[in-house]
Formats: structure tokens, sequence, C-alpha cells
């Protein structure tokens, strides 16, 4: 294993917003996860890269509480949170967008957004906005994202681009500490990737730390302050993102094949 | 409109539909109407769960006879307290029992509530066919028990003689018609108060996605044990006042396959989205199996519905109300 | 407990699990394997015992021949009845609520339509060798119950080989796996599927003639298999055959003692009661993964 990680991490804070310790996980006889270890500090962009079934859907889904984790602990703001049920990770801050667009079919656009915004802001802050502030805090997250004139359309009127700018809206009406992107880009045009790119460091810029999952390598480098390479559930590489994609196992396992 | 507008109109809609049965006179249309508000009832207590969260119960029949048996039990004991009861608990019993009907039928919704309680809490995490496949299950598990339990009649059955004439409505069937007539409005205006609520919401993203439900933040297990508590309680106080209706209780009759088929086939004609869906479907259905018994064969109009519920689904997914609001977006255009 | 009460008891029970094993067989496919959720199969055996009923009575026939002659047209009316499904329902994603709402009309009209028909009289067949049976020692076998276990577990094993060893079946086993992977082999899944959820229907065919041979057929009959079948299926682990025999022959014993020690009124309770505590406690099975 090569550890080129010991102090890359740009702008640690002291105590870092998610801590994975020996994560394990395993489907029948296929083991899915093999002892993933990882701790992100508050704001990092951190690109999580790996060939198809080396386990990083799988790790998303355990951190988010898709799936429960079989060994190994996670803690997430400070607060251990496996065996907690998906919702109440989101609740404390962890939020996801879906590698294929899971937008609720029977809504409006905004109603989607309305989700979240209705179960997990006001239910962490204890408050009830308003029916008027539930619109303006809705409209202001879709017109970061750009989708504010399609506000009153359905899922189904959406282009591709959309619905991944929608879902990624709709993460981030949770008003999440940490967001895990998995796989927002695949099968889109150059521009709008960089769009996406675009749209997630500005996310980050507001505070929001960011977990991007992807295979196309240009936006991985444009967007990543630290890079994680997982290959059959086993972590082989973590650290700067040049350094990462020139070390040898890297190469070998992934990029070179 | 606000809730208790909406629960003002409904009210006298009521009232309005009652003095015109009481002005006609005629016995049998209480008869007739009350098994139609029934299925009114039903239907609506269907959907809360089956429509708004997309949790199929095929087990309507067995709730609604947790309603019909827990009366039965209640009736059965106050006609045995001195029998089966410890000498100390009789005289406060004699004092308390006969239960008013209005009591029975919060009973058998709190009976109903627990079970679906139970069984939500049992089969809930799964995906929504093995609940749909529990349900079936558990009506079955039920009948057994009944048809094993001698004291509310077993397989033979058990007699329930309503009261002649009760003050102010004459005839009993009048009070029992007045009294499914309260219990539409309540699973009306508890269903339209759902759809429009935060808890509404919640219900539509487990019916569409539960995993970005739960993603979103959206507690999905405790809103369908929500939904089954409210659907089986509904169905529990519909079957309530059902032993005093028929006067002649057995499994066969309360467990009856129809009242599952309808359950399903009435909001499924109607719509399931929208609170007046199963409203539109059992007034339809439910008069036309009225009539249908009539005039030419209760096996015909079983069909009938039957084939109704498959010609639905295939052709009109929405319903009648997608039908309607299609036909207006039509005409709205030209 | 008597010795031999239970001895009889098992036994039987393993007969009448033999033949669940049959009834469950087109479940253990159609919805173990295909994810279709065909809560009308019962209604279909029932239908498949009414036809070796009528056969039987005009013709004199063999119920299990019958059900062997009339094994085509029930393939045929699967192919129908998936086409339908697959067009109306499956093509469009995830509606399951619907489709679930369809097989439930087509099991309720199936039911109407036969008591329609045939009125709500029991209804039964007449072979040589129903009243007999084969004695060894104090050890009991009813033939009535003998040669429908028999020819079931015969088309079970010939179901398992038929999955396991040709194109076809394997390519039924893959569909309920990974449709994807199919769609690079250059087989359509939905032609896979419709073959396969015919040869489900057609198994009706053989439990519905079973079912008459046993026991007197009415058209509510169906409903008590509703929840079996499912139960065995589930505890069986979905999509795995053998784990539907052994699931069955389990469920056929537990119940045959039930009924000889507490009386048969508590039998139905037994397979429901199994089924949902497995689904409480292993959803995926007694061999589940």
């Amino acid at each position: 294993m090569s550890q080129t990680n010991s102090n890359s991490a740009p702008e640690a804070g002291t105590k870092p917003l998610l801590q994975i310790d020996q994560l394990g996980k395993r489907f029948g006889g296929f083991v899915a996860l093999d002892g993933v270890s990882l701790e992100i500090p508050q704001g990092q962009r951190l690109g999580l890269i790996g060939p198809n079934g080396s386990g990083k859907s799988t790790l998303v889904n355990c951190i988010c509480g898709a799936l429960q984790n079989e060994t190994g602990t996670i803690y997430f703001d400070g607060e251990k949170v496996n065996g907690m049920v998906a919702h109440q990770r989101t609740r404390r801050g962890l939020a996801r967008s879906f590698q294929l667009p899971r937008p609720f079919m029977s809504m409006t656009v905004a109603e989607n957004m309305r989700v979240p915004l209705m179960y997990t802001v006001n239910a962490r802050s204890g408050t009830h906005m308003s029916h008027g502030e539930l619109n303006d805090r809705c409209m202001e997250l879709l017109s970061l994202v750009t989708l504010h004139e399609k506000a009153s359309h359905m899922p189904t009127d959406l282009t591709q681009v959309e619905m991944r700018k929608l879902e990624l809206a709709r993460a981030m009406a949770a008003d999440p500490k940490l967001l895990i992107a998995d796989e927002s880009m695949a099968g889109l045009s150059h521009s709008e990737v960089e769009d996406i790119v675009a749209l997630l460091i500005r996310m980050n810029e507001r505070g929001v730390t960011i977990i991007m999952i992807e295979h196309i390598m240009r936006a991985v480098m444009t967007f990543s302050q630290r890079l994680v390479v997982l290959v059959s559930g086993k972590k082989i590489a973590d650290g700067m993102p040049e350094d990462v994609i020139q070390d040898k196992e890297v190469v070998g396992a992934y990029l070179g094949s | 409109m606000r809730t208790s507008v909406f629960t003002l109109i409904l009210i006298l809609i009521s009232a309005a539909l009652y003095f015109a049965f009481r002005t006609i006179g005629n016995d049998y249309l209480f008869f007739a109407g009350y098994t139609v508000l029934q299925y009114v009832v039903m239907a609506t207590a269907w959907n809360i769960l089956g429509g708004y969260c997309g949790y199929v119960n095929f087990g309507s029949a067995g709730f609604f006879a947790i309603g019909v048996y827990s009366s039965v039990f209640l009736h059965t004991l106050a006609d045995s307290i001195d029998d089966v009861v410890p000498d100390a608990l009789q005289a406060p019993l004699h004092a308390i029992f006969p239960l008013p009907l209005p009591v029975m039928v919060v009973v058998g919704g709190i009976v109903a509530g627990l079970v679906g309680l139970g069984m939500g809490y049992l089969t809930l995490r799964l995906r929504g066919v093995f609940f749909a496949i529990a349900t079936l299950a558990l009506a079955v598990v039920m009948e057994t028990v009944i048809v094993n339990w001698s004291f509310v009649g077993g397989s033979r059955g058990a007699y329930v003689i309503p009261p002649n004439d009760v003050p102010f409505f004459g005839p009993y069937i009048q009070f029992l018609f007045v009294l499914m007539l309260i219990l539409v409005v309540v699973a009306l205006v508890t269903a339209r108060a759902i759809e429009r609520s935060k808890l509404g919401v919640g219900f539509a993203t487990i019916r569409d996605d539960e995993l970005a439900a739960e993603a979103s933040g959206v507690p999905t297990l405790r809103l369908k044990l929500i939904a089954t508590v409210v659907s089986g309680a509904l169905f529990g106080m519909a079957g309530a006042p059902f032993p005093y209706y028929i006067g002649y209780v057995e499994p066969g009759s309360a467990f009856n396959l129809s009242y599952a088929v309808n359950s399903i086939a009435m909001p499924m004609i109607g719509g399931t989205t929208f609170w007046a869906g199963p409203l539109i479907g059992a007034l339809l259905l439910g008069t036309l199996q009225q009539v249908a018994t009539v005039t030419i064969s209760s096996a015909v109009n079983l069909l009938i519905v039957g084939l109704l519920l498959i010609g639905f689904v295939i052709l009109a997914p929405k319903g009648i109300v997608g039908l309607w609001q299609k036909w207006m977006g039509k005409r709205a255009k030209s | 407990m008597q010795f031999d009460l239970l001895i009889n008891a098992i036994i039987a029970g393993l007969m009448l699990g033999a033949f669940y094993a049959a009834v469950t067989s087109g479940i253990s496919i159609s919805f173990g394997m295909l994810d279709i959720v065909n809560i009308a199969h019962p209604g279909f055996i029932i239908l498949g015992s009414y036809i070796a009923y009528i056969v039987n009575v005009q013709l004199g026939a063999d119920p299990i021949v019958i059900a062997i002659v009339a094994l085509p047209a029930f393939y045929a009316l699967g192919s129908i009845i998936y086409e339908i499904y697959y067009r109306s329902f499956e093509k469009h994603g995830q509606d399951s609520l619907r489709g679930l709402a369809f097989f439930f009309g087509l099991l309720f009209v199936t039911e109407v339509v036969l008591n329609m028909v045939f009125g709500v009289d029991y209804r039964s067949v007449n072979v040589p060798y129903i009243g007999g049976s084969l004695t060894i020692g104090w050890m009991e076998f009813p033939i009535r119950m003998l040669v429908p276990a028999v020819v079931s577990i015969l088309m079970f094993g010939g179901l398992q080989i038929y999955l396991s060893r040709t194109f076809i079946g394997r390519a039924v086993m893959a569909v309920s796996q990974d449709p994807q992977a199919l769609q690079l082999m250059a087989v359509d899944p939905i032609r896979i599927k419709r073959i396969a959820f015919s040869i489900s229907l057609a198994t009706a065919s053989m439990a519905g003639a079973f079912l008459i041979i046993i026991q007197p057929v009415i058209p509510s009959s169906g409903r008590e298999y509703i929840g079996r079948v499912f139960a065995i299926c589930v505890l069986g682990g979905l999509g795995s055959l053998p784990g539907t025999l052994i699931a069955a022959l389990l469920i056929g014993v537990i119940e045959s003692i039930t009924s000889t020690f507490y009386g048969p009124s508590w039998a139905p309770a037994v397979s429901f009661g199994l089924l949902l505590l497995t689904l409480a406690v292993r959803p995926s099975g007694l061999l589940g993964r």
C-alpha cells in the first residue's frame, strides 16, 4: 500500500468531519469493502476513483446508510453514525446524490426541492418554515444550479444534465456539511461536465465538504484537492492528486488497464 | 379550502342526504346506503396506505373483520359477564356494559390500528411486495383464530340482535346509517388533511422512490407505520357496526374476499392520488353492486367488479379522476 | 404423543409437501426468478382442477393424463398473460401497485367465473386408485396422496434439470440475476421471461390435477393456497427450486402434525404464521443468500 497522505491534506481542520475506520462489507462471498479507513477534514474537496466494482458505491452507501457496514466504525461530526438509518444521517448533515438520478417522479422540480427542506432542515432546526420561506429557499438553490426557470416542470420534462443538477440541488437542499456526489457526470458532454464541476466547486465555496466519485479524470483533476483510489474494496492510494496518479500501483491497477 | 370549511360542507351534505332518505321513508334505501357508505370508508382507508404510499394491502377483509369481531366480543361479553368474569369485577363491568355502539366503533378502530402497527413493524422494512403477501397471510391467520374461538361464535357464527328502535332515529338501521355517514366524514377529512400536509408529501416520496426519500431525510419506516395504523383503524371502525347491521356474523361473511377486492378496485377505478378518487369509485361501484344484486345476481356483480378492476389498471391507470383531468386538460387547450 | 400416529403424520406430511412443491413451483419461477408477483396462480391451479374434472367426468380419463394434454393450453395462456402484463406494466417500470392489482383481479375473476359455471358444490374426480392405500407394517400410504406426490417430484426434478442444463433454462436463471448480461449475449430478456412465465403457468395444469385427486374442489379452494405458496416460496429462498422443495416438505410435515394432534381447523394458520415469522426474522429464506 502506498501511503502518501501523511501531511498531504490541505487546509486540514483540527478534527476530521468524517472519520471511517476499518470499514468492511460483504455480499455473500464477495468482499465489497475490505477494511477501508479514511479521514476527511472540514471543507475538503476529495476525489474518489477506482475501477468498476472496486467498492466505491458500496462505500458511499455505507457512509450514507443505504447499506449497513458489517465491521468498522463511521464517525461523522464527532458522532458515531453506523447503525443509524439513512434519514437520520441526512438530518445530521450527510447528503448524497444518486448515480442514476432518482427524482420523485410525481412531483414538480420545486416540489422535489421542498422534500429535504421540510423533512431535514425543519426537523433539524425544530422550526417550521412558512410557505414563503420554503419557496425562497427553494428558488435560491435552484438558481444556484440554474434550474429556476424549470421550477414548475415535471422531472420527465428535464434533460439528462438538468436531472443531474436537480439531483445535486436536492441534496444541497438538505443543507449538508458533507455532500457525496456519486458519478454526477457520466454520459455528459464536455461543456456539461465543466458546468457540473464548477457547480460542485461553488458548493464547496459555501462551506460544504465534498466527496466526488468520478470516472472522468479531467473532472477529477480539476476538482480534487486530494485523491483516494479504491481497488477491490481496498484503499491503495491517498494523497495529492498529482502524486497519486503517478503512483506505480495506481497506474498498474487502474489507470493502466 | 380550509379543513374546517371542508368538514362543515361534508357534514351539511351528509345531513341533507339523511333527511332526503328519511323523507322517502324506505328502510331498504338505508340498508343499501349503509353498504355503499361502508365501502366509501373502506376504499378511503385502503387508499391511505395503497394509493398514497404505494403499499398494497390484500388483507382489507382481515382488518375489517377485526372491527366486526371486536364488537361481537364486546356484545357477547355484555351478555355473559356473570359467567366469565370473576365476581369482584362483575359490578363495575355491569355498570359499563353494554357499551354504546360509538364506543365500540372506537374500540374496533384501536384494535385494528394496533394489529396494523404490529404487522407493519414486522414487514414494512421489506420490499412492498412482501408486505402485500404478508397482508394476505394475516387475513387467513385471523380467520383461523376466529374459526377456532368459540366465545365469538367460532365457525358456527354468532347472533347479535340489535335494539329495535332508538330515540330520534326510529328504526335501528337509520341510526347505523347516520353512524356510517359520520365515519365517511371522518375518513374523507382525514384523507384530505393527510394529502395536504407534510405527511402527505412524505407518503408521496415513499410511493415514488423510497431510497431517495430516506436520502432526503424522510423517516420512511415511521411514515409507513403511521399510514398502516390510520388505514387499519379506519377499516376497524368501518367493521365495528357490521354485526348490528347483519344480525348474524360468521367468519365467511366477515372475512369475505369481496371486501378485499372492492377495497382495491374502488380506489383503482376512482383514482388513487386524490381523496375524491376512492369516494367516486366506491359510490359508483357500490351503487352498481347494490343495483346488480337486486336485478341480476351477486355473482355477476362480482364479475363486473373484477373485470372493471383489470380493465382500469390496464387502460386507465389514473382512474376516473385521471380521465377527468385529462379531459379537462384537453378542453383547456382547445 | 403416540409414535405410530406421529410417523404416519410425518409420512402424510411428506406426501402433502411434495404436492405443495408442485403447487409452488410456478410461483417459485414467476415470483422468485422473474419478479412477477402472480398472485393469480392459485386461481389457475383451480382452473386446472376443473378442466381435469370435466374431462374426467365426460371421458373417464386419468386427471394426470388430462393435465399433461392440457399443458400447451396453459402454456399459451401464460404467454398471453405475460404479454398483457409486460405491455401494460413491466415495460413502464416500477408500477408494482397496478401489476399486483391486475393479478388480484385475474384471481378474483377466475374464481367468480368458475363459480358461475360450476356453482359452489364440491367436485371430485373418479379414479380407481383414489380409495386404496398402500400399507407397509403400520405405515400407511393413501394412493390418492402417493400418486400426486410421486408425479410432483418427477415434475419438480424435470424443471430443475431443464433450468440448470438447457440454454433457455440457464437464460431464465440469468434473467433473474442480470438482464443486461443477457442482452450482451444477444438473447432477448423479454422472450426468455415470456417462456419462463408460460412454463410457470403450465405447472398450474399439473398442480390442479393433483389437487382434485387429493381432495374435492370448490372455486374458492385456491384462496387457501395463496398464502401457503408464498410462504413456501419465501421460506425456501427466492429463486431456488431446491429450497422450494425443502420448504414445501417442511410445511407439509408441520401442517400434517398440527392437524393430527390439534385438529385440521388450525392447519391453515401454520404456514401463514411461518410466513410472517420468516418475513420478520429471515426474509432471505432458509437457503437464501
